[in-house]
């Protein structure tokens, strides 16, 4: 056998004074012959670290070597097997942080790309308009309930769908995907491809109801009468603020607000759709994460002058993927790193037009064991801004715990699972994703999903009255 | 588990009130079953609409109906206007927010202005039905514009209407009425007041001094009404609370409404552009504008304190 190519096959894309204009996706993905060339390096080693390294244990090398032999039919059922996501993770989960941080080929050049292939094999079978159905499996006469459609209600839906069972899911807003589509901007993520992804699950026999609230609409104690699980999977809904002076002043937003009315309300296409978003020129997001990086970048598309990242740390400690932080610096995002907003100062109209920040040092290791980050006395100054963004992460949103009996919460407001099967301390009623774990990433709240789809499935068919 | 079809969000009635007021009874079963007084909706009427927040006007529980009143003030609710009896509105979210806390207090006054009124409504019903003598006074700017009296008489003990014009009712503000009644030696256990964010600030500087508890009805900017995007922000004491689901009843002495008044104000500039045509998409999508228009959710150009539940 050939050795395999040092480096992988680049993936095309818009170039960073083009995409600022606009909101289309930034790469453009793999040709057929691209993505063969790419599969061709995989070198199916027998071990398979990758699908270890996987939350949701696709067999990459199974789908990689499927598509090597131009056989992408198979591929893609090989994918789905596991995965009824593909064109979603594939864009968005940190395969350098999972699957490809454990490639065999991180020995001798870079890893096998796994989150490009997948993203190739999932949108061919969208652009070949042939999606395949599953045969449907023998109905178990089992009703599990489904709360919030995000990535971890999703993918519990799509694995129970698969297992017989009758699934109903169960969303706040008038949109499927939760963060797929509130939060997670166009240019990352097509909505489009969120839809189609929920349309596969549909197809397979899922029902799907927008506008239901539980906790108002109907409460999970409710749906327990109706249902034999309950899975919640509600996500971080409530946004942090920093609660120094003047952050209620006109023009500044939470990260959930901007990105949800640019991504979900379509404000980027005002006034042809009716939401509004402020304009800014100078555009201040505080705070390092992903969620910082996708308000950065849409405040530059959305006509910003400038576009700065305001982080109290310093570059390593930066939690966004380093993907996206490159990308927001291609594109010419700011950063003011070892800097702390204190106050915000107002025009005489409520809006904001300038911020106090404190240069800051790094210290000892904190609690979370990264060097704390401590304010310089006297380095006070000034930086005008006349959009803020606060991004520095969000609560778990606590309106079903509020409203339910007898379920154990954490202090941070989280739902208390058993992490081996997702189970809560009230029978019947499992949860998964931010809700359960706090923050986190897409994937590995689609890695709860799966754990708490097969501890459901285990509940309802054989009925263990242990709980 | 009923299929929550787009048929559930049938308008089966539709009227206007006044001028630019209109009633519309939907079918919705789920909160009609579960909707309380004070509680509100968000609704979406088109797929490129905005989610506007509504309250509850009334509900009707064996029909399995709600009803909304609203003003003709912006965009969506002028669009809102347009539809009629055996229309569709594509989303209705609810019931969300803290329901009115309902319990005998005494003598109780509720104040509505404008179409405040329709918010009020279902609370003074309640407060009656709680066995408390209730007191309502509503107020408009002109004849035209005053709503729902007979329902008012219905349901209460006395009822002042006061009009700025003095074409009907008394000349003047609900909040003459309200110093009337504390000046004439009335005894006043509670007061709920709801209007324009004026109107309950005067409100609650009036009763202020004289320790009488002010629930108000607080109607800031919001999207989704389910605490997650935090658009609906407000100070209340030192407190910074979400109207959506804190809300949106508060203690009138406590609120900031100065601040309020503000964050209403946020998109009226883009909402004035766009209401002279100066704004057009293909200018945006080409990116000839830099500063969008935008428009307001609920308040509207020429009178940015007129509230619409």
């Amino acid at each position: 056998m050939a050795k395999p190519q040092k480096n992988q096959v680049p993936m095309r894309e818009q170039s960073s004074e083009k995409r600022t204009k606009n909101f289309n996706e930034v790469p453009y993905g793999y040709s057929p012959d691209e993505a063969m060339q790419e599969a061709a390096r995989c070198i199916q080693c027998k071990d398979a670290p990758c699908v270890k390294g996987c939350p949701v244990e696709i067999d990459i090398p199974g789908f990689i070597k499927a598509i090597k032999e131009g056989d992408f039919k198979k591929s893609i059922r090989i994918m789905k097997e596991k995965n009824v996501m593909p064109a979603i993770c594939g864009r968005v989960c940190p395969q350098e942080d999972q699957s490809q941080k454990v490639c065999t080929l991180c020995k001798i050049g870079e890893p096998s790309a796994i989150g490009r292939l997948e993203r190739f094999i999932a949108d061919w079978e969208a652009q070949s308009g042939e999606i395949e159905i599953p045969p449907t499996p023998e109905p178990t006469g089992k009703r599990v309930a489904v709360v919030g459609s995000g990535p971890a209600g999703l993918t519990v839906a799509g694995d129970l769908i698969k297992m017989g069972h009758e699934v109903v899911i169960f969303e706040a807003l008038h949109k499927p995907g939760g963060v797929l589509v509130y939060g997670i901007p166009e240019f990352r993520l097509p909505k489009s491809i969120v839809a189609r992804e929920v349309e596969y699950i549909k197809k397979l026999g899922a029902k799907l109801i927008t506008s239901f609230i539980i906790g108002k609409t109907e409460t999970v104690d409710e749906l327990l009468k109706e249902f034999d699980a309950v899975f919640i999977g509600t996500g971080a809904g409530l946004p942090k603020f920093m609660k120094i002076p003047g952050e209620n002043a006109l023009g500044i937003y939470s990260a959930n607000e901007y990105l949800t009315r640019s991504n979900l309300m379509k404000a980027y296409l005002f006034p042809q759709y009716d939401t509004p978003i402020v304009r800014g020129k100078r555009v201040a997001v505080i705070g390092a994460g992903n969620v910082s990086m996708d308000s950065a970048r849409t405040a530059l598309r959305l006509g910003a002058e400038k576009s700065m990242i305001i982080y109290r740390r310093s570059d390593e400690e930066m939690p966004a993927r380093i993907e996206e932080i490159e990308r927001a610096k291609e594109e010419g995002v700011e950063f003011h790193l070892l800097t702390l907003p204190i106050r915000y100062f107002i025009d005489e109209k409520g809006w904001v037009n300038e911020i106090e920040c404190m240069k800051m040092k790094l210290g000892e290791p904190d609690s979370s064991g990264r060097k704390r980050p401590i304010p310089i006395e006297g380095s006070n100054f000034r930086m005008p801004a006349d959009v803020v963004v606060v991004a520095i992460g969000q609560s778990p949103n606590p309106l079903v715990p509020n409203t339910t009996r007898d379920l154990n919460m954490g202090k941070h407001g989280n739902i208390i699972i058993d992490p081996l099967t997702a189970k809560t301390s009230k029978k019947g009623v499992f949860a998964g994703g931010d809700i359960a774990t706090g923050e986190a990433t897409v994937i590995q709240a689609m890695g709860t999903g799966r754990i708490a789809a097969r501890a459901i499935d285990e509940y309802i068919t054989e009925f263990r009255k242990n709980w | 588990m009923q299929n929550h079809e787009k048929t559930t969000n049938a308008i089966v009635y539709a009227k206007s009130l006044s001028k630019d007021v209109k009633l519309f009874e939907i079918t919705n079963p789920y909160i009609a079953q579960k909707g309380l007084p004070g509680q509100f909706v968000v609704i979406r009427h088109r797929e490129e609409g905005e989610r506007i927040p509504l309250t509850i006007a009334d509900i009707d529980r064996t029909k399995g109906t709600i009803t909304i009143i609203f003003q003709e003030v912006g965009k969506t609710t002028k669009d809102l206007g347009k539809l009629k009896e055996g229309d569709f509105l594509l989303d209705i979210l609810g019931p969300l927010g803290v329901p009115t806390e309902i319990e005998k207090c005494g003598t109780v006054v509720c104040i509505g202005g404008g179409v405040g009124a329709a918010v009020i409504y279902p609370i003074a019903k309640a407060l009656k039905s709680a066995e408390n003598k209730v007191i309502a006074i509503i107020g408009a700017r002109t004849k035209e514009l005053v709503i729902l009296e007979n329902k008012f008489k219905e349901i209460t003990d006395e009822l002042y209407i006061t009009t700025d014009d003095g074409s009907y009712g008394r000349k003047g503000f609900v909040s003459d009425e309200l110093k009337r009644l504390i000046n004439e030696g009335n005894k006043i256990d509670r007061i709920w007041a709801i209007g324009p964010v004026i109107m309950m600030k005067v409100i609650s500087d009036l009763t202020k001094p004289y320790g009488i508890k002010t629930t108000v009805s607080l109607n800031p900017i919001m999207i989704d009404g389910t605490g997650m995007c935090g658009g609906c922000r407000v100070q209340i004491g030192t407190e910074t609370k979400f109207a959506c689901v804190d809300g949106p009843e508060f203690d009138g002495h406590a609120v900031d409404f100065d601040l309020l008044m503000k964050r209403l104000s946020t998109y009226t500039h883009e909402c004035s552009l766009m209401e002279q045509g100066r704004i057009y998409p293909t200018r945006i999508k080409a990116g000839l504008i830099n500063q969008t228009p935008t428009k307001t959710m609920i308040s509207k150009s020429k009178d940015p304190l007129v509230t619409l539940h």
